[in-house]
Formats: structure tokens, C-alpha cells, sequence
């Protein structure tokens, strides 16, 4: 088994982090904005895993299955949440709830 | 004793007028009129024992402190304004007149007022005028007797526009208001001249400072003198500040006989006799103060002469024998100038009385040409009217007769008025014998020019009221004033011997001219035919009726170019340098805006952009 050194992981970690990023910012579709954050949130979960075998230690694991509940918790809200959007708004757009004016 | 009921004086009036204004309308009739009229019976009661007393004591002098007002600390010490009156033989005739004359007229207002649904606030109002009035003549020192000033200037206002719905009356209190202040103004920049010239307020030691550290003719007198003229000519009306007096006629007769005639017009005649000391400094404004009394005192008459409305001709006649008073005052003529104030306080207060209950009797008709032969049908108020009028005119024997001599006597030898001031005061007792005739024979003789079934009052409490002023106004002439001990003579006279020896005869005779032209040239006034009496429309008697059309003159030299420049700078050029700060908050607001537009993509951008730049900035 090869060691992959840190900066690589990083790296991995930072371009997932801001294809996400990129994702959450250009897409109007909240379907999209929900998955690219959860590209996101998968990309810090490669910086922790990284992290905890570079300092051999499993507190990296620990915080990645963390990560995943807190990811499957806020997929099943989002989802529920863009049911009733798709229900109130007959569409998906984010910028469809914009309602301020100032 | 007599210190507490000095101390109390102001306080009957005041306490009535609390009790009116705040009762107003919950009381009746019977009551208001007792509370005002009995407390300005109490005032003058207690001023009659005043004065006895004062004339009993050697002093000659009476002081009551009332309280400590506040002191000012100046570079040599500390000067003391104290709430103290100061009663002297000048301030005993003022109290005398404003009490004696208030209550009469309080008395008459209660029945002419009777019918007004306000009639408490109209007595609360006059019974405040007598609190500042009394204030402004019993204070001992500067600060109190502006109090006093502003406060007859206030009820002035609120007098004249009582009946505030009609838009006449609010116009005329609005411009008595604003002309006097002018006069107003100008004292107050007197009186900080004078404080810091002098360090000092009160009225004795500022008189007496002033004749040690004050050369003759000095320039600090000199402007002084000539500012605390500037105030008297505004609250006196006299030129060129005369213009508010004919239109605050819109306001019920009693207050025209009260403050438009007998007290508060009198207070600038007041202020120059009681800081004559300061005059005697500035002989050159005491020759002002001469020509400004002469000025107005021809221009009057000149307008009374042509006045068709029967208040303002009296009101015209006011000015002119405030102009007397002014160029008694001028002349050095003290005393003279003080006894012509008490005298025509008498015989002014009867005229406008009656001349209001003419009026009243003919529901509120003021025109003359809309009068005529009352003689007959009103024989009591007739009465009494002529009595006034013989006494304006000054026909010998009556009170206006030995004030008015007394005048014209002092003028020819004074160093500063002369013999063509002189003439002046000779022209215009002609005036007024010639204008009283006319408002004579228009109202009371020739045929009867109204339709309507005349009104009789017969109350006795009016008839009262003005047999009292008709026997002062007879007799006043019979009270000695002894002013010696408050008036510091003239320092030069002239020799005295070379008057002419017709001085006395022409100053008397003349009263008679006037009245012998007037019968002869108004002689179609008298008879009994009513069709060719009409106001004269010609250019000359317009341009008189409209006070030598001051009024357009000050309308197109002021009130024109204030109006253009106001409407010119209706966006208030000061107030856009304020509004600078506006306009930049207003710039952040809207910047920032821009940025809350609810776009949840644009704020997760902001908040990366943000991340990257503060990494940017720990990092480097």
C-alpha cells in the first residue's frame, strides 16, 4: 500500500471544495445547490480523512461519519423542504423565493 | 405695611386672570365680571392708599422686594436683578392711571362684552394686560420693566385678535405684533449696551452711573439713547413705527380705550421719562425725540381729517397726542409731557368708551358717513362725547387745556425743540380742533343717515363708568403733580424773556380757528339734507386716509423684497449644507442596498469572496 502524502489529499479536498462552491453559486435549481453541497461537505470529509491518517489517529473517521448523518439529515429536510416548494412555486428555481424588495 | 400692599399690587389681577383662564366658560356672567372687575377695583383701592401714603412719608420713595431674580457677574462685581418694584412719584401717576382707567374700562367691558360667548377669556386677557402693565411701571430695574413690555406687547396681540375667526382682526395682531418688536428689538440691544457699558441694571444706579462715567454728548449715550428711542417709537406709535396703531382698531373698543389709548401706547413716553437721565446725556436724541413727537403729531392729524371710520380717527388722534407727550419729552418738558399722559388717559378712555357705546348702539356700526344726528337720539353718550372732545381740543378751563399749555409753553425757550417746533405743536392743536369737529358734526348733528332701530343700553354700570372719566377729564387739569424730585432739569435754558409777548395768546386762541373754519367748512356735515354726504374719493383724502401710505411704502421697501427673497429661497440655501450629511448617509443606504437583494446565491458568493479575503489577509 502506497502512502499518498497529505498535500495531495488536500488538494483533492480543495478542488472538490470549490467545484461545490462553484456549483452552489451558479446553479439555480435547488436540486443542483443541494448536491453540490454535498460535494462540499464530502470534500472537507476527504481533508478529515486525510488529516486522521497522515497524524494516525481516528479521530478523522469519527468526524467524516459525523459529517454523513449530518449530510442525510439535512438531504431528507432539503428534500422535503423542495417538495413544497415544488408544490407552492410549480418550480424548482431559488430565485423564485426571492421576494424582498429594497 | 404699605411694602406688602406695594408687594400685592400686580398679584389681585393676576390671581383673577389664573382663575379665569382656567374656569373660562364654567363660569357665569355675574361671576367672571365680579372676579375681574372687583380685583381691578382692589388694585385701584390699594393704589390710592399708595399713593397717599407715599406723599405722607419723607422719603418720596417706596420698595418692595419680592424675590431674587438672578445675578450677573461682571468684571467689577456682581449686579443683582431682583423682582423689586419701586414706587416713585413718576410710577404713582402711572399706577394711578393704569389702575384708576383700567378699572373704569373693566367696568364698561363687563356690560359691552356681556353678549361675546368668550367673555371670560376676554377679561382674563385684560386683567393679564393690567399684571404686565403694572409690572412694567413698578419695576426697579431693566430687566424687569422688558418684562414687563414684552408681556403688555403679548396681550396686545391677544386683544387685538380676540375675535380670531375674522381674518381682519388676525392680520392687524399679527402686524402690531411684528412692528412692535421691531421697536422691541432695538431696546434689547440698548439695554446690553447698556449693561456692558455700565455694569449695572437697575434703573437708579444706572442713572446715576451713567451722569458720572458718561461725558455730555458721548457716543455710548448717544447710541443708547437713541436704541431706548427705537422701543419707545415702537410700542408709542409714533413715526416711523406708527403704521400697527389704526389697524389694531379691529379689536373690541375697551381694549382700544385700554391699551391702544390710555396705558400701553403711553409706556415708550413712560420709558423716556424714567430714563431721562440718560437722554439729558444725548441732546442730539432728545431733538430726535422732539421731531419724531412733531412729525407724528401732523401726520396724525393730517389723517385723522379724512378717517371714515369713527375708531380710527380716534386712533389717529392717539398718535398725535402721543406725539405731544414725545415732543414734550423732547423738549426737556418732563413734567408736562407726564400730566399730558395722565390728562389724555382721562379724556382718551371716555372717548373711545362712548364712542363704544355709539357704536353698540348702533349694532356695531363704525362708518360715519353711516351716522349723523345722534344728538337727539343718544343725548347722554352726546353729552360726554363733547366733553371729551372739548378737552382733545383743549378749550380752556378743561384738563387737556392746562397739559396741553403746559407743552407749548416749554417749547419755544427749550434748547433742544425751539420756535419751529414750536409752530408745530401750533399746527397741530389746529388740526385737532378741525378733525374733533368733523367727527362731530358727522356723528352727532345733520340728518339721521341709518336705517336701523337703534339699540339702547341702559345699564347703570356703563353710564357710571363714564360719568367718572367725564369728570376726571373735566377736572383732571385741577391735579397737581409734583415731579420735581424724579425729573433733573434741562442743564442750559434759554432766557426765557425773549418769548414773544403773543406766545400764550396764539396757543390758546387757536382750538377756537379751528373750530370757527370747521363750521364754516364742514358746514354741509350739519344739515338736516343727507344727499351729498359722502366720503371724499379724491386722490389727496385717499392718500390721507391711508396714513400718507406708509403702509404702501413699507409694503413695497420690506414686506415686497422679504416675500421675493423668502420665495426665492424656498429650498433654504443654509439648509442643503445640513443636508450634506443627509445626502451621504442616504449614498451609504443606497450602496448597501444593492447588496440585500434576497438573492441566496449572491450572498453565498459574499460569503466566499469574504472567506478568500481574509485568508488572503491572515496569511500574507
Amino acid at each position: 500500500m502506497t502512502n499518498i502524502p497529505l498535500e495531495h489529499v488536500l488538494f483533492l479536498s480543495c478542488i472538490l471544495f470549490a467545484i461545490g462552491f462553484i456549483g452552489v453559486i451558479s446553479r439555480k435549481n435547488t436540486l443542483f445547490i443541494l448536491m453540490s453541497l454535498e460535494v462540499m461537505l464530502n470534500a472537507v470529509g476527504v481533508a478529515f480523512i486525510g488529516a486522521g491518517s497522515a497524524w494516525r489517529q481516528a479521530d478523522g473517521q469519527v468526524m467524516f461519519i459525523l459529517i454523513l448523518t449530518l449530510a442525510a439529515a439535512e438531504v431528507a429536510v432539503g428534500l422535503a423542504l423542495f417538495i413544497r416548494m415544488q408544490r407552492r412555486y410549480r418550480s424548482l428555481d431559488i430565485d423564485e423565493l426571492n421576494e424582498m424588495r429594497g | 405695611m404699605s411694602t406688602i400692599m406695594l408687594a400685592a399690587l400686580p398679584f389681585y389681577p393676576l390671581v383673577s386672570f389664573l382663575l379665569l383662564i382656567t374656569l373660562a366658560k364654567r363660569l357665569s356672567w355675574q361671576q367672571a365680571s365680579f372676579l375681574s372687575v372687583g380685583a381691578m377695583a382692589l388694585c385701584a383701592i390699594s393704589s390710592g392708599v399708595l399713593v397717599y401714603q407715599l406723599s405722607q412719608s419723607d422719603a418720596h420713595i417706596l420698595t418692595a422686594k419680592l424675590w431674587s431674580w438672578f445675578s450677573l457677574t461682571t468684571s467689577t462685581g456682581t449686579a443683582d436683578v431682583n423682582f423689586t418694584f419701586y414706587l416713585d412719584a413718576l410710577s404713582s401717576v402711572m399706577i394711578c392711571v393704569v389702575t384708576g382707567i383700567g378699572f373704569l374700562i373693566h367696568l364698561f367691558a363687563a356690560v359691552y362684552m356681556k353678549e361675546d360667548q368668550n367673555f371670560s377669556r376676554f377679561m382674563a386677557y385684560m386683567n393679564l394686560f393690567i399684571v404686565a402693565m403694572l409690572i412694567l411701571v413698578l419695576a426697579d430695574n431693566l430687566v424687569l420693566l422688558y418684562l414687563g413690555w414684552e408681556g403688555v406687547g403679548l396681550c396686545s396681540f391677544l386683544l387685538i385678535g380676540f375675535w380670531y375667526q375674522e381674518k381682519d382682526n388676525v392680520l392687524a395682531a399679527r402686524k402690531a405684533f411684528i412692528v412692535t418688536r421691531i421697536g422691541d428689538t432695538a431696546m434689547a440691544i440698548a439695554l446690553f449696551m447698556l449693561f456692558k457699558s455700565l455694569g449695572q441694571l437697575n434703573i437708579v444706579d444706572v442713572t446715576q452711573a451713567a451722569q458720572s462715567v458718561w461725558q455730555l454728548g458721548s457716543d455710548d449715550a448717544y447710541w443708547i439713547a437713541l436704541l431706548l428711542l427705537g422701543g419707545a417709537v415702537g410700542k408709542s406709535a409714533q413715526l416711523p413705527l406708527q403704521t400697527w396703531l389704526p389697524d389694531a382698531m379691529a379689536g373690541p373698543t375697551p381694549v382700544s380705550a385700554l391699551i391702544h389709548a390710555a396705558t400701553m401706547v403711553t409706556a415708550g413716553v413712560y420709558l423716556i421719562a424714567r430714563m431721562h437721565g440718560i437722554f439729558l446725556l444725548a441732546p442730539e436724541v432728545m431733538q430726535y425725540v422732539a421731531w419724531v413727537g412733531a412729525s407724528t403729531l401732523l401726520l396724525a392729524g393730517l389723517a385723522a381729517l379724512v378717517q371714515t371710520d369713527i375708531k380710527r380717527v380716534l386712533a389717529y388722534s392717539t398718535m398725535s397726542q402721543i406725539g405731544y407727550m414725545m415732543l414734550a419729552l423732547g423738549a426737556g418738558a418732563w413734567s408736562a409731557g407726564v400730566f399730558h399722559l395722565m390728562t389724555h388717559a382721562f379724556f382718551k378712555a371716555l372717548l373711545f368708551l362712548t364712542a363704544g357705546a355709539v357704536i353698540l348702539a348702533l349694532h356695531h356700526q363704525q362708518n360715519l358717513f353711516k351716522m349723523g344726528g345722534l344728538l337727539k337720539k343718544l343725548p347722554v353718550e352726546s353729552t360726554l362725547f363733547i366733553i371729551g372732545l372739548i378737552c382733545l381740543m383743549a378749550l380752556p378751563g378743561t384738563s387737556g387745556f392746562f397739559s396741553k399749555e403746559a407743552i407749548i409753553a416749554e417749547l419755544w425757550s427749550s434748547p433742544t425743540a425751539g420756535p419751529s417746533l414750536w409752530w408745530c405743536a401750533i399746527a397741530g392743536a389746529l388740526l385737532t380742533s378741525i378733525y374733533s369737529c368733523r367727527l362731530f358734526f358727522l356723528a352727532f348733528l345733520g340728518g339721521q343717515r341709518f336705517e336701523t332701530q337703534l339699540h339702547i343700553e341702559k345699564s347703570k354700570l356703563l353710564r357710571l363708568s363714564l360719568l367718572i372719566l367725564a369728570i376726571l377729564s373735566l377736572l383732571g387739569g385741577l391735579i397737581s403733580l409734583d415731579l420735581h424730585v424724579v425729573f433733573t432739569d434741562m442743564p442750559v435754558k434759554l432766557n426765557t424773556v425773549n418769548e414773544p409777548y403773543w406766545l400764550h395768546t396764539i396757543a390758546i386762541i387757536t382750538p377756537f380757528i379751528g373750530i370757527a373754519f370747521s363750521w364754516f367748512y364742514f358746514a354741509r356735515y350739519r344739515v338736516v339734507d343727507t344727499t351729498n354726504i359722502s366720503a371724499n374719493q379724491s386722490v389727496l383724502s385717499r392718500f390721507l386716509r391711508n396714513g400718507l401710505g406708509f403702509d404702501a411704502l413699507y409694503q413695497w421697501l420690506l414686506i415686497k423684497p422679504y416675500c421675493l427673497i423668502a420665495r426665492l429661497n424656498r429650498r433654504d440655501i443654509v439648509d442643503q449644507v445640513i443636508m450634506i450629511n443627509a445626502w451621504y448617509v442616504r449614498l451609504w443606504r443606497d450602496t448597501l442596498a444593492v447588496s440585500q437583494n434576497g438573492s441566496l446565491r449572491w450572498y453565498a458568493a459574499a460569503f466566499g469572496l469574504a472567506i478568500i479575503c481574509l485568508v488572503g489577509v491572515v496569511t500574507l
